[in-house]
C-alpha cells in the first residue's frame, strides 16, 4: 500500500481551513518533543510558552500590541501574494517608516505641536511606500526580480538606520550611545488602554482589515488581483494591467509596513534605536500564508504569531533560548505549506498495479 | 607600500568571494535542474553553526566542512520534500527554508553565540610562497579558496561534458520530455537540491571557520540571497559566477579598506555597497528580458506533476 496524490477537481475548502489547524498541532507536537529533548517538563514549558504570557490583562494587551504590526503588514502581503507578487522586503519598508516617522518626531522635538504623532504616522507610511516603490519600479521597468531587490533593500535600510542613529540623529545628550532622543510627548502614540502599552494605532486594525476585505471581494481592482494570481494568462487576455497590480501591491504593503514602523518608534519604542523590529516583516509572511490570504484569517494568524513571539521571551525564564520562537515560526510555515497539499490533492492508498509486459 | 595594499585587497576580495562562489555554484546546479531554492541563506546559517561547533570542539576543519555540508544537505531535503512531494510553490518553500534554517541555527547555536576561535590558517606551499606578489597571494589564502575555484571548473565540466550533466540539464530544460524519456525527474532534482544544500553549508562553514572564525546569529547577513542573485547575474554559467563573486568581494572589501584608502565615508554607508551593487547588476542583467528567458532553464520554477 502506497500513498498516491490524485488531483481534486475543486479545491477543498475543508483542507484550506483545516491546514492551519494541522500545522499548529504539528508545531505544538514538535514543541513537546523539543522541550522534552532538552530536559524540560514539556507540558509546563508549553504552558509557559502559550498560556502564561496571556494569563493577565497586561499580557493580553501585549498580545494585541505585538499582533498589530504583524496583522497590518500581513494584510498588505495577502493582497500581493493573491496576485503572485512577492514583496519579501516588508522589514525594510518598516525600517524606512521608522526612519521617516522618527525624523519628523525629532525635527519637531520640543516644539510642542499638538498631534505630532499623526504627522509621524503619515510620514512613516509615505516613506515606507517610497521604499517599496523601488523594487516595484525595477520590476516593471527593468524586469528585475522583486524578491531579490526588495530583500537586498532590507539590508540597505538596516545600515541606513544604523548610520542615522550613530550619526545625524544621535541624541546630543546621549553619552555617545547609538540612539536618538526620546520623542516628546506629543509625538508619541496616545495610549488606548491605561497601564498598558497598547496605543490608538490599534484602532486602525479593524479599519484596514475591513478595507482590504472590501477591496478584495467588492472592487474590480481586487478582482483583477485575484485573477492575476489564479490565472495569469486569463488576466493578461482580459487586459488586466500587470504593472498596475505590482504598483498597487507594493505601495499598499509598503504604506502599511511604513505605518507600522512609525507606530513602533512613536509607540512602545519611543525613540530611534539600531534595532526596532524583532523581524515583524518576515513573520508577517507566515501570517499571510497562515491566514489563507484572507483579511479575517490574517488578523487571527497575526495573534497566533504574536503569541509565538511573546512566548519565546517568556520561556527564557525556564532557561530556553528565546530563539525558539524563530524555530517555531519555521516549523509552523513548513508544516503549513506541506499540509496545503490536501487543498488541491487527495491521498489515495493503493497497491501499485502490476504492469503487463 | 601601494603594492602591498592592492595585494591585501585582492586577497581579501578572494576570501570574501569564496562563500558566495560555493553557495552560488550549488544554487546553479539546483536551478539547472529546474528548481529555485530561496533557502540558501538558511542552509548557509545551518552550515555556519555546525561548522563552527565542529571546528571549535575538534579543531579538525576538514571534518567541520564535511559536517556543515551534510547539515546543509539535510536541511535542503526539507525543501525537496515540499516541492517534489507536497507540490508547494518553490518560492514559498524556499522562504520557509530560510526562516527554518535561521531558527534552527539560532536555537542550536545558542551555547556558542558570540564565541570565537582560531580559524583555518592559510596553507603554506614551500617554494611557491617565496615568489613576489603571487607568492604573497598563495601564502595568505587558504585551501578552500582554491578548492572553490576548482569546484567551479568541476561543475562546468560535469554540466557540459558528462552524461550526468546532460540528464540534469534535460530535466531542467523540459521536465515533461525528460520524464517521457524515462528519467526520474524527482530523483535528479533531489540529488541536485542536496548538492546545493551541501555547497551552501560549506559556504556557511567558510564564514564561521575561516573568514570570521566566530558564530553570531544571522551572521550570513544576506549572503545566501546574494548567491541566488549571482546565479541570475551569471546567466547560469559557472565561470561567470566566479567573476560575479569577485566583483562582490571587491566591493565588500571597500568596507574594510575604505578608511585605509582615504575614503571619509561612514562604515554604515560602505556596508550598503554590496547590496546596492547586487541590485544594480540584477537590473543591468535583467533589463534584456529575452536574454534572461533564453539563458534560464526552461522548466525553472514550474511545478512538476507526472501524469
Amino acid at each position: 500500500m502506497l500513498p498516491r496524490l490524485v488531483p481534486r477537481l475543486q479545491p477543498s475548502a475543508l483542507a484550506l481551513y483545516g491546514a492551519p489547524v494541522i500545522a499548529l498541532i504539528f508545531t505544538l507536537a514538535f514543541g513537546y518533543v523539543l522541550f522534552a529533548s532538552i530536559g524540560r517538563d514539556p507540558l509546563a514549558a508549553l504552558h509557559a510558552y502559550f498560556v502564561a504570557p496571556v494569563n493577565s490583562t497586561f499580557g493580553l494587551s501585549e498580545l494585541l500590541l505585538t499582533a498589530l504590526p504583524l496583522a497590518l503588514i500581513g494584510l498588505g502581503l495577502a493582497v500581493g501574494f493573491r496576485a503572485n507578487i512577492w514583496n519579501i522586503g516588508a522589514e525594510g519598508q518598516l525600517l524606512l517608516g521608522a526612519i521617516g516617522g522618527g525624523s519628523v518626531a525629532l525635527a519637531l522635538w520640543g516644539e510642542g505641536v499638538p498631534g505630532t504623532f499623526v504627522l509621524v504616522c503619515l510620514t512613516g507610511a509615505l516613506t515606507g511606500m517610497a521604499w517599496a516603490a523601488i523594487p516595484a519600479f525595477l520590476r516593471i521597468r527593468f524586469n528585475a526580480n522583486e524578491i531579490l531587490t526588495s530583500l537586498m533593500l532590507i539590508y540597505v535600510a538596516d545600515q541606513l538606520l544604523g548610520y542615522l542613529v550613530h550619526g545625524p540623529l544621535k541624541n546630543p545628550q546621549g553619552f555617545g550611545f547609538p540612539e536618538s532622543r526620546l520623542f516628546s510627548a506629543e509625538a508619541q502614540m496616545p495610549l488606548l488602554w491605561d497601564a498598558t502599552r497598547l496605543h490608538v494605532g490599534w484602532l486602525l486594525l479593524p479599519v484596514a482589515a475591513v478595507g482590504i476585505w472590501l477591496f478584495l471581494s467588492h472592487t474590480l481592482a481586487g478582482f483583477r488581483m485575484r485573477v492575476g494570481g489564479d490565472a495569469e494568462p486569463a488576466a493578461a487576455y482580459a487586459g488586466f494591467s500587470r504593472p498596475g497590480m505590482i504598483w498597487l501591491s507594493f505601495l499598499l504593503t509598503g504604506g502599511l509596513a511604513g505605518l507600522v514602523g512609525a507606530m513602533e518608534v512613536a509607540g512602545p519604542v519611543g525613540q530611534l534605536l539600531p534595532t526596532i523590529s524583532p523581524g515583524y516583516g518576515f513573520a508577517a509572511i507566515i501570517v499571510a500564508f497562515l491566514g489563507r490570504l484572507t483579511p479575517l484569517g490574517v488578523v487571527l494568524a497575526a495573534h497566533l504569531l504574536a503569541l509565538i513571539l511573546i512566548g519565546g521571551e517568556n520561556v527564557q525564564m525556564l532557561g530556553v533560548p528565546s530563539s525558539v520562537a524563530q524555530l517555531f515560526q519555521g516549523v509552523l510555515l513548513v508544516a503549513l505549506l506541506a499540509s496545503d497539499v490536501l487543498v488541491r490533492f487527495r491521498v489515495v492508498w493503493s497497491t501499485p498495479a502490476r504492469r503487463a509486459a | 607600500m601601494e603594492d602591498s595594499l592592492w595585494v591585501a585587497i585582492l586577497i581579501a576580495a578572494m576570501r570574501t568571494a569564496t562563500p558566495l562562489i560555493l553557495a552560488a555554484l550549488g544554487e546553479l546546479i539546483v536551478e539547472k535542474a529546474g528548481c529555485v531554492n530561496l533557502g540558501v541563506e538558511g542552509m548557509m546559517l545551518v552550515g555556519a553553526v555546525t561548522g563552527f561547533a565542529v571546528g571549535l570542539t575538534t579543531g579538525n576543519f576538514a571534518l567541520a566542512f564535511v559536517v556543515a555540508a551534510v547539515a546543509g544537505a539535510v536541511l535542503s531535503v526539507v525543501y525537496a520534500a515540499l516541492v517534489l512531494v507536497f507540490q508547494v510553490n518553490q518560492y514559498a518553500a524556499g522562504l520557509s527554508l530560510t526562516i527554518l534554517g535561521g531558527g534552527v541555527s539560532a536555537f542550536w547555536g545558542q551555547p556558542w553565540q558570540g564565541q570565537n576561535m582560531t580559524g583555518l590558517q592559510p596553507t603554506v606551499i614551500p617554494g611557491l610562497s617565496d615568489l613576489p606578489v603571487i607568492g604573497t597571494v598563495f601564502s595568505r589564502t587558504d585551501i578552500v579558496t582554491w578548492a572553490a575555484l576548482a569546484a567551479c571548473v568541476a561543475v562546468a565540466l560535469v554540466l557540459t561534458r558528462t552524461r550526468a550533466g546532460l540528464i540534469l540539464r534535460a530535466v531542467g530544460e523540459n521536465h515533461d520530455s525528460a520524464h517521457a524519456l524515462g528519467y526520474s525527474v524527482r530523483w535528479v532534482r533531489t540529488l541536485a537540491i542536496a548538492f546545493g544544500g551541501a555547497m551552501a553549508g560549506m559556504g556557511g562553514a567558510y564564514l564561521s571557520c575561516v573568514m570570521t572564525p566566530l558564530w553570531i546569529e544571522g551572521m550570513t547577513a544576506g549572503r545566501g540571497w546574494i548567491a541566488v542573485a549571482l546565479v541570475v547575474f551569471a546567466t547560469w554559467k559557472p565561470a561567470r559566477v566566479v567573476l560575479g563573486a569577485w566583483l562582490f568581494g571587491a566591493v565588500s572589501v571597500m568596507q574594510i579598506h575604505g578608511q585605509a584608502m582615504g575614503l571619509a565615508v561612514s562604515s554604515h554607508i560602505l556596508a550598503m555597497l554590496p547590496y546596492l551593487v547586487t541590485i544594480l547588476v540584477l537590473v543591468l542583467i535583467s533589463r534584456d528580458a529575452t536574454r534572461i528567458r533564453l539563458a534560464a532553464p526552461g522548466s525553472l520554477g514550474k511545478p512538476f506533476k507526472p501524469a
